[in-house]
């Protein structure tokens, strides 16, 4: 089964969070949800310098199943976008965590990360969704 | 829990992800549905479609009985074996169902129906079967495999008995032959050549085992979809249902007119718009932005909704999305078509959008 890093934090719309330095923090979907998809076909990215907010939606990953939002799981500032998603959507489900990474913020807010799960609880949610 | 097939265990011993298809339990893909739907355009794949209906037809006045039954005229199957793609139609003139009827002898008759239309379809069949004496068996104890792609046919006959490889080879497309418990048949849902290969129940799990071990990639639903898409064939309930005439459906060539007196469930209704212009057509179409075309999205021209597509999907080979769409029957060159909140022009083609692998639209 799909598997969760105990490194990472995670929303409830199964995006993670990976902390890079004090500030910045790289976002992706979990490997379960890039699972519940299937092979994706195109990712929309949000520009560098955008702005994002808590759980606001700034990215789209298409599969062949559907289309999906992505909602930011910090509020703050885009500073880096993976480009390789451009001509290879399928990094996201080859490598969830690793070379399929979306973007990566500047927090502006770093009190929103009490908000996110931990892997433990990450893996009890998705337990609740597959019943 | 659904049904299952003779195959379901090795489907879940290779990983697959299980969905309900119609009150089965069939698998969607094996890990990837595009890496999939590339083994069949590039060598060969194999499809469990088990959950198929079959079923045989007997009796002094098979052929007189489907004569009525079906748009397309059985008379066209001359030698035993041969197929033909046909609508079961109502007295409405819409799309009961379609299917694959083959030839034995004018008194015996195959045909294979979709799943998700069984009950319906098993009571339609019967039904009209009563008044023409024509006994209606369900075939239950089998499993269909078909195997699909370039190398499909070769890899078939690596497996076969001498004397059943002997007969595939002879087999023209759209024939089929049975010889010594396996019905062979030259037919497919995908664009490419290959079999459809109807086994006993009991020996389906080491014909699948042993084309596995040579070389023929399973492949799930998901695939089958978005190939069958490519090829430019109908699916039912997508394209076409009870409510849609096969002229709007893109099937006229399914409908055999002549002769003019043979009498078949729903000609009545089709006559006013046979040789008129049905008032709407099936189309393709091909996004080429970036974004994908699924079924029910609105069509729209000139700032009116027209129609909207029957069925849509990411198309590997062509690296874009593709589309069927009905939309009035004037329509051609450009449309939006309404996706996520934004319009997206597309282009209106006439399909298929790809043989043999490659992109063949106009």
């Amino acid at each position: 089964m799909s598997n969760v890093p105990s490194h990472l934090k995670y929303a409830k719309s199964h995006e993670w969070v990976e902390s890079l330095s004090d500030d910045t923090y790289r976002i992706g979907i979990s490997d379960h949800a890039q699972d519940l998809l299937g092979d994706m076909v195109f990712v929309e990215l949000p520009e560098v310098g955008q702005a994002v907010s808590v759980q606001n939606e700034c990215a789209v990953v298409e599969s062949v199943k559907a289309a999906s939002d992505v909602y930011s799981p910090l509020s703050g500032e885009v500073v880096a976008i993976n480009e390789a998603l451009v001509d290879n959507p399928d990094l996201v489900n080859r490598d969830a965590y690793g070379d399929g990474w979306l973007f990566t913020v500047k927090a502006s807010d770093l009190s929103e990360l009490a908000g996110l799960m931990s892997a433990d609880d990450y893996i009890e949610l998705r337990s609740d969704d597959d019943h | 829990m659904g049904a299952k097939t003779a195959l379901y265990q090795e489907h879940l011993n290779l990983g697959a992800k299980i969905v309900d298809f119609a009150g089965w339990d069939m698998p969607l893909h094996y890990g990837s549905q595009v890496e999939e739907h590339y083994k069949v355009r590039g060598e060969a794949g194999m499809f469990d479609v088990s959950h198929m209906t079959f079923v045989d037809l007997k009796g002094e006045r098979a052929r007189e009985f489907l004569r009525y039954l079906l748009a397309n005229n059985v008379d066209r199957l001359k030698s035993p074996g041969r197929a033909l793609y046909t609508c079961m139609l109502n007295e409405k003139g819409g799309v009961v169902d379609d299917l694959i009827v083959y030839y034995f002898d004018e008194t015996y008759y195959r045909m294979v129906v979709n799943a998700g239309t069984h009950d319906k379809d098993m009571a339609w069949i019967e039904g009209h079967a009563a008044a023409f004496d024509v006994s209606v068996t369900e075939l239950t104890e089998v499993a269909l495999l078909a195997v699909q792609g370039p190398d499909a046919r070769s890899k078939v006959h690596d497996l076969l008995s001498e004397k059943q490889r002997e007969k595939a080879e002879g087999l023209a497309p759209f024939n089929a032959v049975e010889s010594e418990g396996f019905f062979i048949s030259r037919t497919g849902y995908t664009g490419e050549d290959g079999y459809e290969v109807m086994v006993p129940a009991d020996q389906a799990v080491d014909f699948w085992r042993r084309l596995h071990k040579i070389g023929v990639h399973p492949v799930g639903l998901g695939a089958r979809d978005t190939l069958r898409l490519e090829a430019g064939m109908d699916l039912y309930s997508a394209e076409m249902d009870e409510e849609t005439s096969p002229l709007e459906a893109g099937l006229k060539w399914t409908v055999a007119w002549e002769p003019q007196d043979r009498n078949f469930i729903g000609r009545e209704a089709l006559e006013p718009q046979y040789n008129a212009t049905p008032a709407r057509k099936l189309v393709g179409l091909i996004l080429d932005d970036r974004g994908v075309l699924r079924a029910h999205q609105r069509v729209i021209v000139d700032g009116e909704v027209v129609g909207e597509v029957t069925s849509g999907s990411f198309s590997p080979t062509l690296g874009k999305a593709i589309a069927f769409a009905r939309v009035p029957h004037d329509v051609s060159g450009k449309v939006l078509v309404e996706m996520r909140g934004k319009q997206l022009p597309a282009r209106v083609v006439k399909p298929p959008f790809v043989r043999h692998g490659k992109a063949c639209f106009e």
